[in-house]
């Protein structure tokens, strides 16, 4: 489905990727693991279009789209829920989830998908009319999942959902990531929390300074000792 | 209003029930328009007070330029200081075409419209709407257009630049646009002026019946050709002579289409992607918000209302149009009305416009303020003792605190002119420097302006009001 081919992106001079390649297929929950700095975001951000990539490739569903401006990358079917969040703070949370369907114009459509989002997130139905800015801190990463899916995407780009969050609101959140999973969504999952990502993902990718060191299935890459010591803490 | 807005989306399935509904609101201004020219100005006229209408039209006005500047520094969090050369622009082009196009049309520069544009009220045997209107629409509809083309060239840089950097842009813009105003000549084509070889070598047609020296006259002024117009708009002295046709119905009339236009932005899934790109520019793309687009949209749309607004100031009684007035010392002005009444909020830019273009008239005429400073005591003591029963009713205190503050302001601004009369100072000319204090009080007493984002009749903003619940403050 997203086929990514020795992407290489820099900052001015200082280079963040140098050349990687990873695939997401259809059905499936790939995490990118990774410390700070490793170019998660990075990656995240060049599929997505908010910063061009200097070389390689990005294809979505067979078509390249390294090229196309981030607005149109979303009518593709690519969502992100941004790093820290993003969310429209002086707006309430029903607005922001308008804003999430702002590329869609069948108005059926979307209220049923915002009944799903809602169902997802009670928290949030809770907080409808309230402005986003007065959210905590797993309701505001909630709603910028929720606002994120108005948007009908077929691959989601999520990243670190886990971001400065109480470990319940983190498993909660990774609870709810799986099911948006088993509805059908294909998500690209971006941690530094790789204990929890590697539970929900299916395939991994670990991230070191630009360069993709190890790849394989989850449950695989979480048994691996160098996994184990460097990222899950275990000796 | 989502609630009745879809009731009536069920009540009108066809498109012609919609287009029949999309079109109520504009004859409703369209007949404001009419009222307050056919009766509401007669009535204050026959009663001695016409400097009320000339209020009124300044007012309008001014609202029409802190609407359209909502767009940009309200609406998508662009911080443009630039607004009076858009202004600037719509006037001198509206100026020209109505100028010089009286004279080719009608051999002299005065007002030939019908009752529209009369400002002689009581007059009845003149039509309704003269060509002559037609003239003064498409001038202001002309001037708008070419202000928006300057919108989108001063837009275009706002793909790259953010905050102060846009600003500065902006400021030049301005400061372009008013010294190639000022570099012009400062002749005018008058009736009765002499010519110089300078107009013989602009516009030869003259050659062949003036002289140098000879007497301009009016067929002189019809037969000159359109390219040298924007040439004669008197530079730095002003383009006098200009015919007045800035009615109550014409200001009404843009006023209230302005606001139309605005609010139905504002609601629309467009105001929703302004708005959002003043919140987080990377998460409004994320969600397929084409940013630059959008940005550049709201310079344009802006651009159009400011230029239009200029049209109407430059054809206003008793204004000469002039570049220095257009400068950025207007900008600022218009800036303070979206400031004051919160970025983002239409009505509440269309609240301050009048405060701003009353307070320094008010100033100007201190006996009404003199007079007024029992009522601010009166004010100061409502308030108090309405912050006392709301306390003790357990509930906030919010609107006994905005009372109290009126209160304060009237009494304060009362005893000001009643000092100022005994010791005969004009306070008039501290004008900018009650602006300045107002500012620096908002800032620290309601940061997000009077209204802040929302309009006075959001339920929220009169929840806000009682629950003293905070909206956010300016990002």
């Amino acid at each position: 489905m997203l086929l990514v081919k020795d992407l290489v992106v820099s900052y001015g001079a200082v280079k963040a990727l140098h050349g990687i390649s990873l695939e997401v297929r259809q059905g499936e929950v790939v995490t990118l693991i990774g410390c700070n700095g490793a170019g998660k975001s990075t990656t995240l951000r060049a599929i997505s279009g908010l910063i061009r990539a200097r070389a390689g490739t990005v294809e979505f569903e067979g078509k390249p789209i390294h090229r196309t401006a981030p607005h149109e990358i979303v009518r593709l079917g690519i969502a992100q829920s941004p790093e820290g969040r993003g969310i429209f703070a002086n707006m309430t949370v029903e607005e922001n989830l308008e804003l999430g369907a702002y590329t869609r114009s069948d108005p059926e459509a979307i209220a049923s998908d915002r009944e799903w989002a809602l169902s997802l997130f009670p928290r949030l139905r809770e907080r409808f009319r309230q402005n986003a800015g007065t959210l905590s801190g797993g309701e505001q990463q909630m709603l910028a999942i929720a606002r994120a899916l108005l948007t009908k995407p077929r691959l989601l780009l999520l990243d670190e959902p886990s971001l400065g969050l109480a470990p319940q609101v983190v498993q909660t959140i990774f609870k709810i990531i799986r099911d948006i999973n088993a509805a059908g969504t294909t998500i690209l999952l971006v941690e530094q929390n790789a204990h929890m990502a590697l539970k929900v993902a299916h395939r991994a990718y670990v991230l070191e300074v630009g360069v993709i060191k190890m790849q394989g299935p989850a449950a695989e890459l979480a048994a691996s000792d160098e996994v184990r010591k460097a990222y899950l803490g275990m000796h | 209003m989502s609630d009745l807005r879809h009731r009536a989306a069920s009540l009108s399935p066809g498109f012609v029930p919609t287009a029949v509904l999309s079109i109520l609101p504009v004859a409703a201004v369209l007949g404001i328009a009419m009222l307050a020219q056919l009766w509401l100005a007669p009535v204050l006229a026959n009663a001695g007070a016409d400097f009320f209408i000339k209020m009124g039209v300044d007012i309008l006005v001014a609202m029409v330029l802190a609407i359209s500047l909502t767009m940009v520094n309200g609406f998508t969090g662009q911080f443009s200081i630039g607004h009076a050369a858009f202004m600037a622009v719509g006037a001198y082009t509206a100026a020209c075409i109505v100028y010089y196009g009286s004279y080719r049309f009608y051999g002299n520069a005065n007002v030939q419209g019908g009752l529209v544009s009369s400002m002689v009220y009581g007059v009845r045997d003149v039509p309704w709407f003269a060509w002559a209107d037609a003239l003064f629409l498409g001038a202001l509809l002309a001037g708008g257009l070419v202000a928006a083309g300057c919108g989108y060239l001063v837009g275009l840089p706002s793909l790259r630049l953010k905050g102060d950097y846009l600003a500065i842009v902006t400021l030049g813009f301005g400061e372009i646009v008013r010294v190639l105003v000022q570099s012009q000549t400062t002749e005018v084509l008058a009736e009765g002026a002499s010519v110089t070889p300078d107009h013989l070598r602009m516009i030869p047609a003259w050659g062949s019946t003036l002289a140098v020296d000879d007497y301009i006259t009016a067929e002189a002024i019809a037969s000159a050709p359109v390219w040298v117009w924007p040439k004669y708009v008197g530079g730095a002295l002003g383009f006098g002579g200009l015919p007045f046709y800035t009615s109550p119905f014409w200001v009404v009339l843009v006023a209230g289409l302005t606001l139309l236009v605005a609010f139905r932005i504002k609601s629309s899934s467009y105001g929703r992607a302004f708005l959002s790109i003043r919140e987080d520019e990377i998460a409004s793309e994320a969600m397929g918000v084409n940013v630059t687009a959008y940005k550049v949209r709201a310079f344009v749309v802006a651009a159009f209302f400011a230029g239009i607004a200029g049209g109407l100031f430059a054809h206003t009684v008793g204004v000469q149009l002039n570049p220095a007035e257009l400068g950025f010392q207007k900008s600022f002005d218009i800036i303070i009305m979206v400031v004051l009444g919160g970025l983002g909020s239409i009505s509440g830019a269309a609240i301050a416009a009048v405060i701003v273009t009353i307070l320094p008239e008010l100033l100007r005429t201190p006996d009404l303020l003199a007079a007024s400073w029992p009522y601010g005591l009166g004010g100061v003591v409502l308030g108090a003792g309405l912050i006392g029963v709301l306390r003790s009713g357990g509930r906030s205190t919010t609107l006994g605190r905005a009372v109290l503050f009126a209160g304060l302001l009237v009494a304060g601004l009362g005893l000001l002119a009643l000092w100022a009369k005994g010791s005969e100072v004009d306070l008039g000319r501290y004008r900018m420097v009650f602006f300045a204090l107002a500012l620096i009080a908002m800032m620290i007493l309601r940061p997000q302006g009077l209204l802040g984002v929302g309009e006075i009749w959001d339920r929220s903003f009169w929840a806000d009001l009682v629950a003293r619940r905070s909206k956010g403050g300016v990002s």
